[in-house]
């Protein structure tokens, strides 16, 4: 089945909820609305002819100017080789949407690495920690806005340039006060 | 000790003379068997396995691989340490008993490498746990650790027991 008849099935089933396909181009997409995402996927797995039963990759894309967090699902299908790509928009300030962790297992670790670099809360998710950073670590650095914290327990984040530091450590060790080097003397014409 | 005849006192002169002998012996059993804890972390691991192997062969130093903190004498660090895994780091060396040395082995474990301005990677494995000999290299060829580990026995060659290696409680967050 096309990318086409797979968009057209889902939007016979979920009519303006699902939003139409982009243009031609290598994963073509649609725009899944926010609350039936986790809909749209158990029917997208169940359905006899879609039977997308392969979630490929979830991610997110951080939009600071449109103010939005794209969540992104890669699907696909095993028994009949077809897939479709779905995104949903979030608002950037508080993202929230149901986990599809019910539909797909491997979608736990997935919603869990978008939860962690993002901050996006998939609401019915069974374990929503952080799984590639440090529990208490303080934000999350996939957003461009993500300002570092300054170390972290005491760890300091910065590194001097090693030429500077090799001269301090070299004045150091020859003792304090020396002189500065006498400027080169003009020669007399 | 009942009596001590002549004007002779043991003073610690005579102590360190004697020991200072003894270093030489010990130092050459030290220097020899010195064995070292994996810990391997990115690509330099991959370096650090061969550098094991037989061509390198560490093992003709003396340098064993050990799997746990309490059997090594000192660590190479090998690869991209970040500051969820330098907590660890600081944890392993730790567990180590006195005396103890850590090589930093690689671009990243000596000063954050190709990786330096990423949030999540600690800028040098000094910044955790001192560090007594730097390999430099992405990554470094066998033959470079190798060097690295005979300057670590000239390091030790040249110890005196009677000196202190270093305070304890050495602050490290530099």
């Amino acid at each position: 089945m096309t990318t086409q008849e797979l968009h057209e099935r889902l939007r016979a089933r979920f009519g303006e909820d699902v939003g139409a396909l982009s243009e031609p181009k290598v994963d073509p997409f649609c725009l899944v609305k926010r609350e039936r995402i986790a809909e749209v996927c158990r029917f997208a797995k169940q359905e006899p002819g879609l039977e997308l039963d392969f979630l490929e990759d979830l991610t997110a894309v951080d939009w600071p100017k449109r103010n939005a967090i794209e969540v992104v699902y890669h699907l696909f299908s095993f028994p009949l080789r077809h897939g479709i790509v779905l995104k949903v928009e979030l608002d950037r300030t508080a993202p929230r949407l149901p986990s599809v962790e019910g539909v797909w297992k491997a979608a736990n670790w997935f919603e869990r690495e978008v939860y962690d670099l993002f901050g996006v809360e998939f609401t019915g998710h069974p374990d929503l920690r952080r799984i590639l950073l440090p529990d208490d670590w303080v934000g999350h650095p996939l957003r461009k806005d993500y300002q570092e914290a300054g170390g972290y327990h005491g760890i300091a984040n910065v590194r001097e340039n090693p030429l500077v530091e090799l001269r301090r450590l070299d004045e150091r060790a020859r003792g304090p006060a020396a002189p500065p080097p006498a400027a080169p003397a003009t020669p007399k014409a | 000790m009942t009596e001590r005849k002549g004007g002779g006192e043991v003073s610690g002169d005579v102590t360190l003379l004697h020991t200072s002998q003894l270093d030489q012996l010990i130092n050459l059993a030290r220097e020899n068997s010195l064995w070292y804890l994996l810990f391997g972390l990115a690509c330099c691991g991959i370096e650090l396995i061969q550098t094991g192997g037989p061509r390198a062969d560490l093992m003709r130093f003396g340098a064993i691989p050990r799997a746990s903190p309490r059997q090594a004498d000192f660590m190479i660090v090998a690869g991209t340490l970040t500051y969820k895994m330098a907590l660890r780091a600081k944890l392993l060396y730790d567990q180590m008993s006195e005396p103890k040395y850590v090589i930093s082995m690689g671009s990243c474990a000596n000063c954050g490498g190709l990786f330096q301005l990423a949030y999540s990677v600690c800028k040098g494995v000094d910044k955790v746990i001192p560090v007594d000999v730097y390999v430099p290299g992405c990554p470094p060829r066998p033959e470079a650790l190798t060097e690295g580990l005979i300057r670590l026995q000239e390091i030790v060659r040249r110890e005196r027991w009677t000196d202190k290696r270093r305070a304890p409680g050495l602050p490290v967050a530099r």
